[in-house]
C-alpha cells in the first residue's frame, strides 16, 4: 500500500478532528476544564437553578438529577417530561426512607410547581431519574439535558456531575480550578 | 342437692377466671399506659433476635457462598440493587468511607452487599459495579428463590414496584445488619444515621 501523501493525511486529520468535535457536541458531555455552563436556566415563568447529578458506579443503568425549580408566574405549571443525552428515559421519582424501608414512587401526572413556589429535587426527597444510561457519569462532567414544562415549554439545562455520594451540587468547575 | 353444688362451683370458678383475666388486663394496661413499657415481642432462646439465618448465594466472582463463608469476622450486610439511583450507591459509598476510616481494622470486618434484584444483577454486573467502591466489599446474588430465602433469613422486606415503560424499581429494607463473628445480630445501622454513629457501631462489632 502506498503511504498517503501529506495533503491527504491533513484532510484525514481534519476529518477526524471534526468527527471528534461533532461527537462531543452530539453527546453533550464536556470535561470540567471546558465546562462553562451557567447554573440558572429560564423558560417563561420557570427558573431552574443548579441542576446537578452524581457520578454513577460501574455498570449502573440509572442516575439521579437534582435541581431547584421556581415558578415566578401567577399560574401553576408542571414538569411533564425531560431527557438527557446520556440516558434513554427520564422520570421524576419521590424517594423516601421511612421505618428502615427505602421506597421510590414515580410522580405521575407531572410535578406541579405552584405560583411563587420553589420545588427542590434533592437526595432523600425527589429526583429526576435517568433511566437506561448509555454511559456512566463521571465527576466533573457536565451533562446536557432538557426539561419539558406544560406551560413554559422546553428548557435546555446542564447538570454538573458530583461524586458518587455527593449530597449537594458540586462547586462550579471554573471557580474550583481558579483556587 | 348435687346439681346446685355443681352450679355453685361453676359460678365461683367463673368469678375466679374473671378476676384473673381482669387483673391481667389491668396490669397490662397499667404497664403500657402508665409505665410506658412495650409489650414483650418475640424472643428467641438465645435472647438475640433471629436475624441472619442460613443462605446460599453466589458472589461477584461467581463463587458459591453461605452464611459460614462470613463467620470468623463480624459482617455488615446491606440489601439493595444496582438500578437504585440513590440509597444503594450512597450506602456503598459511605461504607467505603467507613472502611477507609477504620484503617487496618477494616480487614477484621466483612462488608456484604446482597442484591434484591437477582434478575438484573448478575455476578458480572455486580463485579463492575463494585469497582467504584472499596475493593473489600463483596456482592451477592443468586436465583430469585435463593435470594428470597436470604431476605427471609435476614428479615429483609422487598417489593417490586412497576415504573414507566415496563421497568420496575424495588422498595427494600435499607438498614445495614451487623452480625458478630458467629453470624448473630449485633446491631442495625439506619440509612439516616450519622457517619460517626455508624462508625462507632462498626468499631464495637470489630472489638467483639
Amino acid at each position: 500500500m502506498m503511504p498517503p501523501v501529506e495533503g491527504a493525511k491533513d484532510t484525514r486529520m481534519t476529518k477526524r478532528f471534526a468527527a471528534a468535535l461533532l461527537s462531543t457536541l452530539a453527546v453533550g458531555i464536556t470535561p470540567s476544564a471546558m465546562a462553562q455552563a451557567p447554573d440558572t436556566f429560564r423558560a417563561g415563568a420557570i427558573v431552574v437553578e443548579a441542576p446537578w447529578s452524581r457520578a454513577t458506579p460501574g455498570g449502573a443503568k440509572v442516575g439521579g438529577g437534582y435541581m431547584r425549580i421556581t415558578n415566578t408566574g401567577s399560574e401553576p405549571d408542571r414538569l411533564v417530561g425531560g431527557s438527557t443525552v446520556v440516558a434513554e428515559g427520564f422520570e421524576v421519582h419521590r424517594s423516601t426512607v421511612t421505618d428502615g424501608i427505602a421506597r421510590m414512587e414515580p410522580v405521575t401526572g407531572g410535578l406541579e410547581i405552584g405560583p411563587g413556589q420553589t420545588v427542590e429535587l434533592k437526595p432523600g426527597a425527589m429526583h429526576a431519574m435517568f433511566v437506561n444510561l448509555r454511559q456512566g457519569l463521571k465527576p466533573g462532567e457536565t451533562v446536557d439535558g432538557m426539561l419539558v414544562f406544560e406551560k413554559a415549554g422546553a428548557l435546555k439545562i446542564a447538570y454538573r456531575v458530583g461524586g458518587i455520594g455527593a449530597q449537594a451540587a458540586p462547586a462550579a468547575a471554573n471557580a474550583h480550578q481558579n483556587h | 342437692m348435687l346439681a346446685l353444688r355443681i352450679i355453685r362451683w361453676t359460678a365461683w370458678a367463673l368469678v375466679a377466671v374473671a378476676i384473673f383475666v381482669g387483673t391481667g388486663i389491668a396490669v397490662g394496661w397499667f404497664r403500657t399506659e402508665w409505665l410506658g413499657q412495650q409489650p414483650p415481642g418475640a424472643v428467641t432462646s438465645t435472647g438475640t433476635p433471629a436475624v441472619g439465618g442460613p443462605f446460599s448465594l453466589v458472589n461477584h466472582r461467581g463463587e458459591r457462598v453461605t452464611q459460614d463463608t462470613f463467620k470468623g469476622k463480624p459482617t455488615a450486610y446491606f440489601f439493595g440493587f444496582t438500578h437504585c439511583p440513590e440509597v444503594c450507591p450512597t450506602t456503598l459509598f459511605e461504607m467505603s468511607q467507613h472502611l477507609k476510616e477504620l484503617g487496618p481494622d477494616a480487614d477484621k470486618l466483612n462488608v456484604v452487599f446482597v442484591t434484591v434484584d437477582p434478575e438484573r444483577d448478575t455476578p458480572e454486573l455486580l463485579k463492575t459495579y463494585l469497582e467504584s467502591f472499596d475493593p473489600r466489599i463483596i456482592a451477592l446474588t443468586g436465583t430469585p428463590e435463593e435470594m428470597a430465602a436470604a431476605a427471609k433469613a435476614f428479615r429483609i422486606s422487598y417489593r417490586k414496584v412497576p415504573t414507566e415503560g415496563g421497568n420496575y424499581t424495588i422498595d427494600h429494607t435499607s438498614s445495614l445488619i451487623v452480625t458478630d463473628a458467629k453470624g448473630e445480630l449485633v446491631t442495625l445501622i439506619d440509612y439516616h444515621e450519622e457517619a460517626p454513629s455508624a462508625l462507632a457501631k462498626l468499631k464495637r462489632a470489630i472489638r467483639g
